[in-house]
């Protein structure tokens, strides 16, 4: 039962690998930071954790991902690109009540929502592709979350200190430099939530207005209550509730689990190396003695780095989203003492027991799961791509009236009436003409137009009624098929839709 | 199983206490902030209960402190859509003329819209739903107009109908040529064949094309003119044409002339609005075959 429970918990495998748990489970163990339940509680309240600052080539990765990130999500609205006269001129933007999302050169029309479909397709694939290769990527270092999290564990660290400040003033009584502080933290933290509000809603509309809207309040209701709630989700996930959405509410770290194999990498404590642990002087003794030490000291640095409160000794776990903190943190202790960097480091459980057992490590990053990953990925890019290169800035639709199918005129000849929709994506007003390809000599009349003009305004969709007559005693049958062809004569664009023409 | 058993480096082994048949839960705790979010949304629900209308009474409910009901709602909404439609231009369509209506895209648009609305509600009962109409009721999809095909005129036989009590009315009759005695039914026969050859339709070679001539040129031609192309200022019909309302068959022509027509289109003035009459008659001008 424990060792089911283990095998979901870490994700991996299930019952396969038995004797890796066996093995493992003699070096495991002196002390976990994961809350152990009250005696007899089927609630435990969440213990605040308070990871200290550690610095290391993972924490500079942190970082650097993070200030990318949040330039480009508070940024990105107010950067420009020229569209043309009456167009929308902010580089990524999603007009919700004319339907249309810009991303640079690209303008997305409702009925091109494929090409969102395709985005999460890719997502997706890469999301797993990072699994299999190097597994929760995603989880320490991209994802939301994390970024929002670790800006405001920075920000908790100017106004309170490093974790032993923290946790003394969590202890102490209120006086005015606690109260002074604890106001500062969280002074500070709504004013990043509300930014954070504010930076959403600008992708919904023309930014510099709408900032301008907003201080003047004269914004949409709509865009105040989308700040007011992001406020205090930011505010309150990243703020307060912190590891809870990565353990409790997030599903991806359930869903993880399938994807991750024995060759993808996780940051793995090489407890080959560590144990058997004990204090620098134990080992030294130990070793002068010409008897085996592990390199773990046992300083927990690990354990006090650890944003999830999780003992990265104990293996692969749930909670652990792999950001590397306590590599960092166990890499400036072994440099300290003198001994090989690594000790907590990315590499697999296959490889620890292989290199215990005397076998050497297997990395294999390259195997069928991610070739298959990347041909998908390539795959379904390239159809993206290939698609959106090659669609059209014009579009024709036609409709044949239901009922009448056709009118017989006085002078014998046959009518049919169409509905037509010309779509112009180019941001220019368009005239095209409209011609007939069919078999029978054929008339076509646009209702209200001058001739066979067809005007679209720029960027929209525009609808016209069309009469197409067949002379008098014109032999017909009783379906023919005819095509409406639509041409732009400036830019050449065309575009045509198949119907037919109904006789008695 | 002992106690201990259930011990492992994952879990404290302590049970919630629950045991099913010897089977024991394992207490796993979850985090507490779950439980307040149950607790929030129990509340949450009791303050739905109090503000919106939440639970059947016998002859009505209760309706919550804002006293919120979707029918107002809706009954504001159409409202709101009332007067944005009369601010859009109902009123110029009463007042405006044609031309005006026409070359201003929004109104004429309004125009439509109303036109083909009133249209079901009014016209399609006879005139079928897509303007085709049917024996006796005359198609407005083509080109043929018995009172003419013009706006003004189609709004005229709108307004106040043809052979109505009105006396703007159109009137005109097709007379009961054989039930009154008028012509023999021989006479009837070769007149009914000549109309038929008028539009270029098979007719009977074995009865005398001139008689019938001569004959439609004394009883016929006062309404529907020398050549049968029709009068419109009393609502005879093209007989040259290929568009017949009555039907093209020997039979149905013999049976036309014999008993005589009078299809009637009932005046709308009164009953519908200026607006309204005024969108209908653009609305079948805009079929397809107005003139």
């Amino acid at each position: 039962m424990a060792l089911a429970e283990h095998a979901q918990r870490t994700g991996s495998r299930p019952a396969g690998s038995v004797t890796v748990l066996e093995g493992r489970r003699k070096v495991m163990r002196l002390a976990s930071a994961r809350p152990a339940p009250t005696e007899g509680q089927l609630y435990a309240a969440r213990e605040k954790i308070h990871p200290a600052s550690v610095r290391g080539t993972f924490r500079t990765v942190k970082w650097a991902i993070l200030s990318v990130a949040l330039a480009v999500y508070y940024g990105l609205p107010f950067l420009r690109w020229e569209r043309g006269a009456e167009q929308p001129s902010q580089a990524v933007l999603l007009d919700l009540d004319k339907g249309r999302f810009y991303f640079f050169f690209i303008e997305l029309w409702p009925q091109d929502v494929t090409y969102v479909m395709g985005l999460l397709i890719l997502a997706a694939l890469v999301l797993f592709a990072m699994n299999a290769v190097a597994g929760r990527v995603w989880c320490g270092y991209l994802c939301p979350q994390t970024v929002w999290t670790d800006l405001f564990m920075a920000v908790e660290r100017f106004a309170e200190g490093d974790r032993r400040e923290r946790q003394k003033l969590d202890a102490a009584p209120w006086t005015a430099d606690k109260i002074w502080r604890r106001t500062l933290k969280h002074a500070l933290w709504i004013l990043i939530a509300w930014w954070t509000g504010g930076a959403w809603v600008l992708y919904f509309a023309d930014a510099p207005t709408l900032v301008v809207q907003l201080a003047a309040f004269e914004a949409p209701t709509a865009a105040y209550a989308a700040i007011g709630i992001l406020t205090a989700t930011t505010y309150v996930l990243a703020g307060h509730m912190r590891e809870q959405v990565c353990t409790y509410m997030c599903p991806w770290p359930r869903i993880q689990g399938a994807l991750t194999d024995r060759h993808s990498l996780a940051i793995t404590y090489r407890y080959d190396r560590g144990e058997p642990r004990g204090s620098a002087k134990k080992a030294a003794a130990l070793r002068a003695a010409g008897r085996p030490a592990g390199d773990c000291v046992d300083c927990f640095q690990c354990v006090a780095a650890c944003p999830a409160g999780i003992d990265i000794r104990d293996g692969l776990q749930m909670e652990c989203i792999q950001c590397g903190l306590c590599a960092d943190a166990c890499n400036t202790v072994m440099r300290k003492l003198g001994r090989p960097e690594g000790l907590i480091a990315y590499d697999t459980d296959a490889n620890c027991q292989a290199r215990a057992a005397g076998a050497p490590a297997v990395y294999k990053p390259v195997r069928v799961r991610t070739l298959l990953y990347a041909a998908m990925i390539s795959a379904v890019g390239g159809i993206m791509l290939y698609n959106l290169a090659t669609r059209d800035l014009t579009g024709l639709s036609a409709i044949h009236d239901r009922n009448p199918l056709f009118v017989t005129l006085a002078d014998g000849s046959i009518r049919n009436g169409y509905t037509l929709r010309v779509l112009n994506k180019r941001p220019i007003e368009r005239a095209f003409t409209l011609g007939l390809d069919s078999p029978l000599p054929l008339r076509a009349e646009v209702v209200g137009g001058s001739g066979n003009t067809l005007r679209v305004p720029a960027d929209s969709t525009q609808e016209f009624r069309v009469l197409v007559f067949a002379p008098p005693r014109a032999k017909l049958d009783r379906s023919t098929e005819l095509t409406f062809v639509i041409t732009d004569p400036t830019t050449g664009d065309r575009a045509a839709a198949d119907d037919h023409f109904k006789a008695p | 199983m002992a106690e201990s058993a259930l011990k492992s480096p994952e879990s404290s082994g302590e049970t919630t206490g629950h045991e099913w048949d010897g089977i024991r839960e394992l207490n796993n705790p979850l985090p507490r902030w779950w439980l307040y979010t149950l607790y929030a949304t129990i509340v949450w629900s009791f303050a739905y209960w109090v503000v919106y209308p939440a639970w059947p009474l016998l002859t009505s409910y209760t309706t919550g402190l804002f006293g919120y009901s979707q029918r107002e709602v809706v009954l504001e909404e159409v409202a709101r859509v009332r007067e944005a439609r009369a601010a859009r231009g109902q009123a110029q369509l009463a007042s405006a003329s044609f031309e005006d209506i026409r070359s201003d895209p929004n109104l004429l648009n309004l125009a439509l819209a109303t036109g083909k609305a009133a249209f079901g509600d009014n016209c399609a009962g006879c005139h079928g739903v897509s303007a085709t109409g049917r024996t006796g009721y005359p198609s407005l999809q083509d080109d043929e107009w018995l009172w003419g095909g013009t706006l003004p005129e189609i709004e005229r036989t709108i307004r106040f109908g043809a052979r109505t009590s009105h006396p703007e009315s159109r009137a005109g009759d097709m007379m009961a040529f054989g039930r009154d005695g008028i012509l023999k039914r021989d006479e009837i026969r070769s007149v009914a064949n000549y109309v038929l050859s008028l539009s270029g339709k098979a007719y009977d070679p074995k009865l005398d094309l001139a008689r019938g001539g001569e004959i439609f040129a004394q009883n016929c031609a006062a309404c529907h003119g020398d050549t049968g192309r029709g009068k419109q200022e009393v609502g005879a019909p093209d007989l040259t044409d290929a568009i017949w309302l009555y039907g093209s068959s020997p039979e149905q022509v013999i049976a036309t002339i014999t008993n005589g027509r009078k299809g009637v289109m009932p005046a709308w003035e009164g009953r519908l609005d200026d607006a309204t009459i005024r969108s209908l008659a653009l609305y079948v001008h805009g079929l397809g075959g107005g003139r």
